[in-house]
This record gives structure tokens, C-alpha cells and sequence, in this order.
């Protein structure tokens, strides 16, 4: 952050100097009379006049007539009365009501300076006083390449890389020689590696379509370096045009083959990213499940309101965090995680002490329960939160990506929840395996009576169980949240690809359930691509099916109290 | 499955026979009117997963029947509604709207919002001679005089979105991804906007298309595929994407360094409503295509939102006064007061007389003056295409000079047919 602020400092005044030197006595600079003129003119009812008013101002590349041509754009231009019969152009801010009154605070057309009234107060008047400025449409379309050339040059030098970058690759797709010079001053004083490739890429890009002869076949060959995807139509289109010179048709069939070459490494790996991200989710949300369901024997047919409830109190920990601590409000995250997991445990454990023991060893009324309960959730949730879908907004820390090769950005979100599969999976295997709490669950599991009789205290165990498979379904509810929607209905949507996975790993085995999600998540990316969403889930269906055929029991067969039963 | 569909046309059939029956012994005039009050039906579902869109419809209608009460009613009668629960099913669609017409025998009803419930009680409106008033934007290839369709067809939305991103205004875009949910809606309006761009001279292999399953959450392989697709720019994405597939869609797009400015979506289901539940820092930048905002500045629409936020506070609705207006809410608001006009210049609920009234109709509706098509049942329209802000309001972009005629279909995809109700039967061949 730091570093980009001062990279940010170190650009400003090379590419922006006559700006900088403007503002600096923002009083003392006056627009010249040219531009008195021309903004006068931008006001004319002839479209004519207004349009070329328009382009002479954005020739001048001065930066504080762009709040003109932008208010032009929206329609925000008015001319105002002044006493003796003159008009003035000034552009009108955000309106407020006033009873049957709009009312508009007014500023200048040039540096858009507010206007004090008399009494030294921004000025506001009556909308209704003031006269419109028509804007037609071929004077939109003659101002936008306008205003694209300067939020070029300012997004350029955005404290943001991935502005910066984004900026750079507009510039080389529209492909215009005359910004060559504001991409090489930027490319010199650029450090972040990513915005360097995408200005080099833009650079080449528009040094190929314009530049002279050697220029061309050394751009051809900085495409096939920084991997251009962006250039890789053109240069395919060179490389097969017979009347193209022999050096550049050679430079660029090689770099094509660079590109192509790369583009299917980056394929490979974003496939296996998005598989292992998808694997992951379905994952953390299977974990609860293949603990209650696999370990207890209980069909949980409410699990997905439990994930539902853990979404909901990330929403209200969120709701917390933007009434009391709206500074800290990006870290609202980390608190809602426990919170949910805590809040889906508690529901969890008063459900199993309240009803489900009553009716282990039935599994059949065992799911009308627990699917009855899953209607009460959702009924609940949607008389207390409204039948709509609620906002959780994503932290600015889980937003966006991070770049790991050219063509290729993980986003943080994703990279979060594998992360957070991981963790789940390790923590449950050292409660499960390498504790106290874990040995009684497993013997519980395994024989009931025997346990019992060596001093377990079963229901209490069970009850804890329960209670953490949950409390995990909780987790996954608040992760989810930053992929998808928060809705009553949320459950819904994952409770059939929960059932999959643990049914597919077999039931009572964590190792079945991890294997399964992998194996789930990592088909299903590699049959999307070439199938498409619908046939691929249907694809997967089935093949699930057929596995289920060939292994009724999974993947792993089970043992203990379920298998016994 | 069979049976049950089986079952439902026996009924269908059976009920078919009675309205004839019941058209023939009692005309529409005596069957609409009763003592100081004329009865009219709301069918728009109030549960199941289009309740999120529909009550809001529900809402606005209730509004308008207040608005018209307060200001004595229609010819001195007041408005009662009869509101009823199809349950977003579209068998029970059919059946309520038998209901609304035989048994509590209202004038008109207001309704429906997914193409698949208004193709179902079309029969219904067809046999019994009811009125039915169509408030949401569709796919078009749809001419029955028992329908007025105040949404927009392909040529109000569809057509000006694509053209505008074409246009050097809109970005000049070449190449264009048309990604939408796997049902009616979409593929009709993919395979207009394909036949539209094939006819300006975009080669196809600059058009791709895909569809996702409702309720699809996993985007990462389509931004994959789009992040391809418009590398070397000038490419835009055609969203046909249903309301709750929008938030994952959307946040895959721009976590995966995609950006507005590089290939803009332009979305064709997504207005005010829907962003109500959503995070839209993600949204920022991109575009939609509609004949109605909430944030149009004309005197009457200031008048409209507030009084909706007024009406929602007052009737404790959910969301109270933090609730907004939207396109398909303006379309059954103004389209209430469409049938208030035409009553009155017919002086008469009879169906055929109202219809005949509608025919030329104009209205100041919050968005602006629209006029009803003189022959086609539909709508004239401005067409407005937005950019969404942080706030999840949109700001117009570009407006359509003057209103637009409706095409029920499509000259790219049926060139040879039309439709009217006053020179020929309905749709009609051209050059026929």
C-alpha cells in the first residue's frame, strides 16, 4: 500500500505536469479566452457549434475541464440567469428535495469549484430556474472517446494496480499511437511486475498495428514474450497473410505458438485451481454432514438450514460491525466465523437434546423430523429476515485476486475457503483421532453398550456430536456467504451435493467424504468446459449413480453402529 | 408425471367447456358488475421462488386500486380485488386464473410473471373471454387479443442493448457472449439477439452462447471461458442471467480481474428489485437495458416512488419505505390505470368493449408518456439503457429518441409475421 502510494507520488507530476501546475494556484489560473469561449459554446442549441465547443475543450488536455465534459454526458450542464439578461454555464450537483422544491447546488464549469452564495454558503437554487442543456446523442458519442482519454490518463497512475493494469490493456486493445508516450513514461516508473507486463503488452500491442517495419517485428516478438492474449488474434492474422513481410510473418507465427503454448499451460491450471476450489467448498459443506450422518446415523435432512443459519448470522455480525464499529467493518469477517459456527452448534445441540435422541435407531422418522425442522428454519428466517435475499458484502480483503502468472488471478476468496477446508479437515482429524473427545466418539461409533458400560457418558457424547457437525454446517453457511446468496432458501441449494458426497465417500469414513469432494469437484471442472453447466451437472449425476450401483456402500464400506444396523 | 399432466388437461378441457357454457348464458357485463363495486384479480405469486419478484407487483397494483378508490373509483364504482396465491406453480397458475374468471368473475385481471405461467392461463383467458394485463418484459412470438402486454418485447430491450454496445456511444463492441439461465426467456431472446447480430454482419464465431442451470452458483469455468473470449477487448457480455445467479456471477467476473471498462455486461434481468438483496460493489459500472428506472427524472415518477415508499411504510410491508420502484412495477402500475382510462371512455367492463377502448390508450406513467399499439396489444415504449451505481440505482446512459412500437415478433427471427387485431385475426402472415 505503502509502496504503490509513493509509486503513485513518483508518476504524478511526469505525466500530469501542466495539471500539477495548475492546481497549485487554482484562483490565480483562470481558464485562457479560448476556452471562455468554448465552454460558452458547448451551451448552443446548435448541435454543431456544441459538438466542436466540446472537442476543442478536450484537445486541451487540461484537467479541469473534464467535470464539463462529464456533466455534459450525463445531462448536468445548465445555463443560469444572471441579473442584466447574461446567461452563465454552470453544472448542477446532487439534487434535494425541499418539499415540492428540487433544489441543486451549482458549480463551476471550469475545475467544477462550488458556488458560494452571499452569505458564503454553497449556493443552492430552484432547478426550475435554470435552463437545460440539451446533450444529443452525437455529442455523447463525440465526448466519450474524450473522457476516455483522461480517465485513461489518470487510472494510469490509480493507487489500485489492477486499475493501473486494466487502464494500460484498454489503451492497447483501442490500439492509438498518440498515448505510446504516456505508456513508456508510466512502463519506466512502473515496479509492480503485473502493471509492467500489461504496459509492455499494450506497448507492442499498438507498435504492431502502427509502428514502422522493424518496429512491428520486434513488437511481435514482446507479444510472444509477455504472452499476449490480447495480441494474439492480430498476430495470427499477420502470421497467415501472405503479403505480410517474411521477418515479421516469422515472428509472429513463433510468437502465436508461444501464446498458444501458454494458453493452454494457463488453462491446465486454472481448471485444476477451479477444482480444487469447488472440491473444497463441497467439502466444507459435506464435513458437518459426514460427522452427524456418518458417524451417528442420523439423516440430517435440516443440515442445509443449519448452513442457512450460519449465513444469517454472518449477516447480522455484519449488520454489528457496520453500526458499532464502522472503521473496523472489513474485519466484520473473522469475528462472524466463530460466531456462526457457535450460533449453528447451539441450534444444533438443543435439537438433539430436545427431539432427535428421542428417535435414534429410526432413521425414517429420524428424516421426517429433521425435514420438518428444515421447513420451521426456513419459515422462521423468512418471517424474521424478509422472503428476499439479504447483502452480505464481501471484506475488501477477500475482493478481487491475486495474480500468479500472466492470464492467470486466483481470487482470495476461493484461495480463503480451500484454505479453510483445509484447516476444518486437519482440526477434525486431530479432535477425531488424536484427543480424548475424539476416542469417545469412535468408541460410541463403534459399540454403544460397550462404551456405556466403560463409563462413556454415550448422550452426552452424542449430544456434542451433533452439536459440532453443526457447528461445522454453520462454517460452511458463513463461507458461503462470500460466494453466493444469502437467502431462506440456501439449504436448498446445497443439501443434495451434500447427501452426494458423503454417500459417494461412504458413510461413517472422513477420508470417503474428502476423497469424494475432490473427486466430485475436480470431474465436474474438467467435463464443464466441454459440455457446459447443464450437461455437466447431469453428467456428474449419473455417474454418481452408476458408482452408487457398482458400491452401494461408497467408496470406503462402513463399520460400527450404522453398518450394524 | 404423465398422469398428472394428463389429469390437468382433462381439467383444463372440462373448465374449457363450463366458461363457454358460462360465456354464452351470462354476458361479461353482467357477470363484471356487482352493486357499488367492480371486482378485478391480482395473480402474481406471494410464495414459493417467485415471490421475491412478485409481490412487489402485488404491491404497486393494490397501490394504483387505492390511488383510483380515493378518487372515487371507476364510473363511481370502487375497485375491490380479489388477490390470489398460484405459489410460483404454474399448474395453479391455470387453475386460479379459472377461478378469478368463473367463480369470483372479475373484470380484468392484473398478473403473471414467468413466461411459462402467462403461457398457461392464456387458454384460460382464451376460452372465458377474460382480460388479462402482462406488466413484465418477454420473449415476444405471443399475439392473443385476451393479453395486454405492457412490458417490452425483444425490439424495446433486447435489440436497442445490443445495438447501443455497437454503436461507437456505446464501445463499438465486435464480439458478444450471450450467457443466460437454461430456460423459455432466455433462449428466445438468445436466438433473436443472434439472428440480430448475424444480420449487422458479426461473423458467428464472434458470438458465443451458454446457459446455466437455475439457482447455478459456480461461475469459475464461464469467466474462465469469457476471460478468453475477450481477450484483445471489443467483446461484451449479453447476460440473460436469472435474479439470484446474478451475485456469484458477478463476483467470480470481477474477482477474476474482469472489468467493466474491458468487456461490459449488459444484463436484461437484473433492475432495482433485485439489487435490493445484493452486494453490489461488484455490479459498479455495469449496464442493463429497460424501458423504466427508478431514478427517471420526471415529476411524476418523484410523485410515484414516494408514494410507493409511502404506501409500503403505511401497510407495514417488508422493507417499509426502504423499498424501490422498478420496470416491471411501472408496467403494472400504469397499466391499472390503462384500464381505468378505457372503462371509462367505453363506459363498460365488457371485455371486448374495454378492449377495443385500450387500442390507442395514453398514459403519463412514472417513466414518461407510453401509448397502447392501436392493433398489436402491446405497448409503445422508450427504450433506457443504465450503468449501475454503488446504490444500486442505475444511471441512464442512452435514451431512445421518442417511444418505440412494439414487434410481438421479431423481424430477425420471423420476418413474415405480425401481428393485429383490427385488419387481420391476430398474427397474420406478411405478404401472405
Amino acid at each position: 500500500m505503502v509502496k504503490s502510494l509513493l509509486l503513485a507520488l513518483a508518476l504524478l507530476p511526469g505525466l500530469a505536469a501542466p495539471v500539477v501546475a495548475q492546481s497549485a494556484a487554482p484562483a490565480a489560473s483562470p481558464p485562457s479566452p479560448d476556452m471562455v469561449k468554448a465552454i460558452a459554446e458547448v451551451t448552443s442549441a446548435d448541435a454543431a457549434v456544441q459538438e466542436a465547443a466540446a472537442v476543442a475543450l478536450g484537445k486541451t488536455g487540461d484537467r479541469k475541464i473534464l467535470p464539463l465534459l462529464e456533466a455534459l454526458r450525463e445531462g448536468s450542464v445548465y445555463l443560469r440567469p444572471l441579473p442584466g439578461g447574461k446567461k452563465a454555464t454552470v453544472i448542477v450537483g446532487d439534487k434535494v428535495s425541499d418539499g415540492d422544491k428540487t433544489l441543486v447546488p451549482l458549480f463551476t464549469p471550469y475545475g467544477r469549484e462550488p458556488i458560494a452564495g452571499p452569505d458564503g454558503k454553497p449556493l443552492l437554487v430552484e432547478l426550475s430556474t435554470l435552463e437545460e442543456v440539451s446533450s444529443g446523442r452525437s455529442l455523447r458519442i463525440a465526448i466519450r472517446p474524450l473522457i476516455d482519454a483522461f480517465s485513461g490518463q489518470s487510472d494510469l497512475v490509480n493507487l489500485d494496480p489492477a486499475t493501473r493494469r486494466a487502464a494500460a490493456t484498454k489503451m492497447g486493445n483501442a490500439g492509438d499511437p498518440s498515448v505510446l508516450p504516456l505508456l513508456e513514461t508510466a512502463l519506466g516508473k512502473e515496479t509492480d511486475r503485473w502493471v509492467r507486463f500489461a504496459l509492455q503488452d499494450a506497448v507492442a500491442l499498438i507498435r504492431l498495428r502502427t509502428g514502422t517495419e522493424t518496429e512491428k517485428v520486434a513488437a511481435a516478438e514482446a507479444l510472444g514474450r509477455v504472452k499476449s492474449a490480447n495480441g494474439l488474434e492480430r498476430l495470427r492474422e499477420i502470421g497467415a497473410d501472405p503479403q505480410s513481410p517474411p521477418a515479421l510473418a516469422v515472428a509472429s507465427r513463433s510468437a502465436v505458438k508461444q501464446i498458444e503454448r501458454w494458453g493452454l499451460l494457463t488453462q491446465g491450471i486454472e481448471i485444476a485451481f477451479q477444482g480444487l476450489s469447488l472440491s473444497s467448498i463441497l467439502l466444507l459443506m459435506a464435513l458437518g454432514l459426514a460427522i452427524v450422518f456418518g458417524l451417528m446415523g442420523v439423516i440430517n435432512m435440516a443440515h442445509g438450514e443449519l448452513m442457512a443459519l450460519g449465513a444469517y448470522a454472518t449477516f447480522l455480525m455484519q449488520g454489528w460491525f457496520s453500526a458499532y464499529f464502522p472503521d473496523r467493518f472489513d474485519y466484520y469477517f473473522l469475528a462472524a466465523l466463530p460466531f456462526s459456527f457457535l450460533v449453528s452448534a447451539t441450534v444444533g445441540f438443543l435439537l438433539e437434546r430436545g427431539v432427535i435422541r428421542f428417535l435414534y435407531g429410526r432413521p425414517l422418522e429420524t428424516l421426517l423430523l429433521t425435514w420438518g425442522i428444515s421447513l420451521m428454519i426456513q419459515q422462521g428466517l423468512r418471517l424474521w429476515f424478509g422472503a428476499a435475499n439479504v447483502d452480505v458484502t464481501s471484506p475488501r480483503w477477500l475482493s478481487g485476486g491475486i495474480p500468479v502468472m500472466i492470464g492467470v488471478q486466483l481470487p482470495y476468496n476461493r484461495l480463503f475457503i480451500i484454505g479453510l477446508a483445509t484447516l476444518c479437515v486437519a482440526a477434525m482429524y486431530l479432535l477425531l483421532f488424536r484427543s480424548d473427545a475424539g476416542l469417545r466418539i469412535r468408541a460410541v461409533t463403534q459399540n454403544r453398550g460397550m462404551a456405556a458400560c466403560l463409563g462413556v457418558r454415550a448422550r452426552w457424547v452424542d449430544a456434542g456430536t451433533f452439536a459440532l457437525g453443526a457447528g461445522l454446517a454453520g462454517l460452511a453457511g458463513c463461507a458461503i456467504t462470500q460466494i453466493g446468496n444469502v437467502g431462506p432458501e440456501l439449504g436448498q441449494n446445497y443439501i443434495v451435493d451434500s447427501f452426494m458426497v458423503v454417500v459417494t465417500g461412504g458413510v461413517g469414513k472422513l477420508l470417503g467424504s474428502i476423497l469424494a469432494a475432490i473427486g466430485i469437484g475436480g470431474l465436474n471442472k474438467i467435463i464443464e468446459p466441454g459440455l457446459g453447466a447443464v450437461f455437466g451437472k447431469v453428467l456428474i449425476l449419473i455417474l454418481v449413480i452408476l458408482f452408487i450401483q457398482r458400491r452401494p456402500s461408497g467408496l470406503f464400506a462402513a463399520k460400527g453402529r450404522y453398518a450394524e444396523s | 408425471m404423465a398422469e398428472v399432466s394428463r389429469r390437468s388437461f382433462l381439467k383444463t378441457a372440462g373448465a374449457v367447456g363450463l366458461g363457454a357454457a358460462a360465456g354464452i348464458g351470462f354476458p361479461a357485463v353482467l357477470r363484471a358488475q356487482g352493486g357499488g363495486a367492480v371486482k378485478v384479480g391480482v395473480l402474481h405469486s406471494l410464495s414459493g421462488t417467485m415471490a421475491i419478484s412478485e409481490v412487489s407487483l402485488r404491491d404497486v397494483c393494490m397501490m394504483a386500486f387505492d390511488e383510483i378508490n380515493a378518487k372515487g373509483g371507476v364510473m363511481g364504482k370502487k375497485i375491490e380485488p380479489v388477490v390470489v396465491d398460484p405459489a410460483s406453480n404454474w399448474d395453479l397458475f391455470a387453475e386460479k386464473a379459472k377461478q378469478l374468471l368463473l367463480q369470483d368473475k372479475v373484470a380484468v385481471v392484473f398478473g403473471c410473471w414467468t413466461s411459462v405461467s402467462r403461457k398457461s392461463v392464456l387458454p384460460v383467458f382464451e376460452n372465458n373471454n377474460g382480460l388479462l394485463f402482462y406488466p413484465v418484459q418477454y420473449e415476444g412470438e405471443e399475439c392473443s387479443k385476451n393479453v395486454f402486454y405492457t412490458g417490452a418485447t425483444p425490439n424495446q430491450q433486447l435489440i436497442p442493448a445490443a445495438d447501443y454496445l455497437m454503436s461507437k456511444e456505446g464501445g463499438a463492441y465486435k464480439k458478444f457472449y450471450l450467457l443466460g439461465t437454461d430456460y423459455v426467456f432466455p433462449r428466445t431472446a438468445n436466438k433473436i439477439l443472434r439472428a440480430f447480430l448475424l444480420a449487422k454482419g458479426i461473423p458467428a464465431d464472434s458470438i458465443a452462447e451458454e446457459y446455466t442451470p437455475f439457482n447455478h452458483q459456480d461461475y469459475q469455468t464461464i469467466v474462465g471461458k469469457i476471460k478468453r473470449f475477450s481477450s484483445g477487448g471489443s467483446a461484451a457480455v449479453l447476460s440473460t442471467i436469472n435474479g439470484d445467479s446474478n451475485v456469484p456471477f458477478y463476483k467470480e467476473f470481477s474477482n477474476q480481474g474482469l472489468r467493466s471498462e474491458q468487456c461490459p455486461i449488459m444484463a436484461f434481468s437484473v433492475a432495482e428489485d433485485e439489487l435490493r438483496g445484493m452486494d453490489t460493489s461488484a455490479l459498479v459500472g455495469h449496464l442493463a437495458a429497460w424501458n423504466y428506472y427508478q431514478s427517471v427524472e420526471t415529476p411524476q415518477n418523484k410523485k410515484f416512488v414516494s408514494a410507493f415508499k409511502a404506501y409500503a411504510k403505511k401497510s407495514n410491508l417488508p422493507g417499509g419505505d426502504k423499498r424501490v420502484t422498478d420496470d416491471p412495477m411501472e408496467a403494472a402500475y400504469f397499466g391499472v390505470h390503462i384500464w381505468k382510462q378505457a372503462a371509462e371512455k367505453a363506459k363498460s367492463f365488457d371485455v371486448d368493449a374495454v378492449r377495443k377502448a385500450v387500442y390507442g390508450q395514453t398514459f403519463l406513467a412514472p417513466g414518461g408518456q407510453i401509448k397502447m399499439d392501436e392493433a398489436n396489444q402491446h405497448t409503445y415504449k422508450p427504450v433506457l439503457i443504465g450503468e449501475i451505481l454503488k446504490d444500486g440505482q442505475f444511471k441512464v446512459v442512452s435514451r431512445s429518441k421518442g417511444l418505440v412500437k412494439a414487434e410481438p415478433w421479431s423481424q430477425y427471427t420471423s420476418p413474415d409475421k405480425g401481428c393485429d387485431w383490427i385488419k387481420h385475426q391476430g398474427t397474420y402472415q406478411k405478404n401472405a
